[in-house]
């Protein structure tokens, strides 16, 4: 639905369907620089994601599952390791790859409209292919509100409009870092399942960054967990429960019990 | 997606619908009726009291009171008839109502009962002697010094701005233009006055420079500073979206600074004006500054206050004015100081 939603405008010949990315992470070691002393944040990560599938990547506040995104979008380079996305090497960020952030970061000094025109403006293809803007603002439920600015939206319209931001680029991988953290759980709820049909209408591949264990268990067909700073994987999980998913299925509760555990968090079962 | 999902809007600019309810009475404008009476009042005493000395243009003086009270009293009696509200008017009507006060005031003490020293203070009506009967050479002063104005202003704020956003983009521009901005910099603008007048080949020109000098400096700091205090994420955004180094610059930093570039347009505007009339006093031969200069040299007291209160109408109308642009360039704020 989505790739159709978004393809060019009429007449011109449509463009293959987006497809997600094949993803492979291969020994990723990462630190950052803090006063003179490396700080590990990566240490030997590695993990490979299908096409267009939907993984979760699951561990307490501050490990370095965000860095790990940044090094994905391209934004940063790992002191050691490789990424790539369909074989080739990631250097530098590319349209493709796409990061929604915790906060919309969207520019105030932009109407709603402007903000989701941002990438097709900067790639020079927003003349051509204006329709998309109102597409993806319809997809998110934003339509009626193209000429507002930010300020006057609340944090889950801000949120959707970034991932409007994102959506109208047509991403092969969609980087989600906690893109529903900062936002009240009734709204963080629907937007959960907002995503989940984003995702299954548009077939790119997701990487979702979380520490709310019910949350990836509700959206992602795999979670990878992660330990503590500096963040190494301790297990890949996969998440065994066909969609549409049931937050009551006995199945998803017996996975949360393990998840904790994996968490060192069982105590409070 | 359906409708529900959208939370209530918080959108503040929601079209309100505007109602004129004509059944409603327009209560009377009290204070408009004072304020005309006290207007008439000035006329009559400014008309009627004899001057303690041969002033001219009392009886024109008189009039214009009496029209101005006239006015008033119409707008105040008319209002409820016609049904209009008047709202900008009755904000003002305080102020309508002192002024004329402060008018009769001015009045006995110069030109009625000469209580203060001439030729220093002058009675109202010189001042509508020197409107009357000077205003080519006013205007003309007052066309010049805009001009001046607005070439020093405009080069200065040009230069300023690309400077700031080159220190605050490339590391290299910032290490050369730091420490002169930081040498140079605090130096007043009219510190460079007798420099400048000998190195240009005009004083006018010189002017200029001076004018562009005192406003490029802290449209200069203020630019910079707004750039450097962008939020890093900004950029991050653009970036995977996939925005060339132009884009970043133009479409990103300069707009995220705006705020910080106008904080500096605003010192720069106070800054040239004192560097104008400075410049005009000691160097160019025409504006409202060697306008005030040459009234003071032949004793003209009255030309002198007619042209300080020029001058507080142009420098005040070119606050307003870039007021007015920035509360449209930056609409999307929420909190900005009214002027």
């Amino acid at each position: 639905m989505v790739s159709v939603a978004l393809s060019s405008p009429a007449g011109a010949p449509a463009p293959a369907p987006a497809s997600g990315l094949r993803l492979d992470v291969k020994h990723v070691s990462h630190a950052f620089q803090l006063e003179g002393a490396p700080l590990p944040v990566l240490d030997d990560v590695s993990f490979s994601a299908e096409p267009g599938s939907f993984v979760a990547l699951l561990g307490p506040s501050g490990c370095g599952k965000s860095t790990l995104l940044r090094l994905l979008a391209g934004l940063d380079q790992p002191v050691t390791g490789q990424l790539a996305v369909d074989g080739t090497a990631i250097t530098a960020p590319d349209p493709s790859r796409i990061l929604v952030f915790q906060d919309p970061t969207l520019y105030p000094w932009r109407t709603v409209e402007a903000n989701v025109s941002l990438g097709l403006e900067a790639r020079g293809l927003l003349k051509a292919q204006r329709r998309r803007v109102g597409d993806a603002l319809s997809l998110v439920g934003l339509s009626g509100f193209a000429s507002a600015y930010p300020r006057q939206l609340s944090g889950g319209m801000a949120q959707r409009v970034a991932l409007a931001r994102a959506l109208v680029n047509e991403p092969r991988l969609l980087l989600l870092d906690e893109p529903l953290g900062k936002l009240d759980s009734l709204t963080r709820i629907t937007m959960q399942g907002e995503i989940l049909k984003l995702w299954q209408d548009a077939r790119f591949t997701a990487l979702l960054v979380t520490h709310d264990v019910e949350e990836a268990l509700f959206l992602a067909e795999r979670v990878i967990v992660f330990s503590e700073r500096p963040a190494r994987i301790k297990a890949d999980v996969t998440v065994d429960v066909p969609y549409p998913r049931h937050r009551g299925d006995p199945r998803l509760a017996e996975l949360r019990h393990h998840l904790l555990g994996l968490l060192g968090l069982d105590a409070t079962w | 997606m359906t409708d529900q999902l959208i939370e209530t809007p918080a959108i503040a600019g929601a079209p309100r619908r505007r109602t004129r309810d004509h059944a409603e009475r327009v209560p009377l404008w009290h204070t408009g009726l004072a304020a005309g009476s006290v207007w008439l009042a000035a006329a009559a005493y400014a008309g009627l009291v004899p001057d303690a000395d041969d002033f001219a243009y009392t009886r024109e003086f008189a009039f214009g009171l009496a029209g101005i009270g006239g006015l008033i009293l119409l707008a105040a009696l008319a209002g409820p008839v016609a049904g209009l509200r008047l709202k900008a008017l009755r904000h003002w009507g305080p102020w309508l109502l002192i002024l004329p006060l402060g008018l009769i005031a001015w009045e006995a003490v110069t030109a009625k009962l000469e209580l203060l020293p001439r030729p220093f203070f002058v009675p109202p009506q010189a001042l509508l002697e020197v409107y009357l009967d000077d205003w080519p050479k006013l205007g003309l002063s007052v066309v010049a010094s805009l001009k001046l104005l607005a070439w020093g202003y405009a080069i200065g704020a040009a230069v300023g701005i690309t400077l700031g956003v080159s220190i605050g983009w490339w590391r290299i521009a910032g290490y050369w233009a730091h420490p002169v901005l930081r040498f140079i910099g605090p130096l007043p603008a009219t510190a460079w006055l007798p420099v400048a007048f000998f190195l240009f080949p005009s004083s006018w020109s010189a002017s200029v420079f001076l004018l562009a000098l005192a406003t490029g400096f802290p449209v200069t700091i203020l630019t910079w500073s707004g750039i450097s205090s962008v939020n890093k994420d900004y950029y991050d955004i653009a970036r995977t979206l996939g925005a060339s180094q132009r884009f970043l610059v133009l479409k990103v930093a300069i707009p995220a600074a705006l705020p910080h570039v106008f904080v500096g347009l605003f010192m720069g505007l106070g800054t040239s004006f004192a560097v104008l009339v400075v410049a005009e006093m000691l160097g160019v031969k025409a504006g409202l500054g060697w306008y005030l200069q040459w009234a003071q040299g032949w004793a003209a007291y009255a030309n002198m206050y007619a042209a300080l209160l020029v001058m507080a109408l142009m420098c005040s109308s070119l606050v307003t004015l870039l007021f007015r642009l920035r509360d449209r360039t930056l609409a999307w704020q929420k909190e900005l100081v009214r002027w």
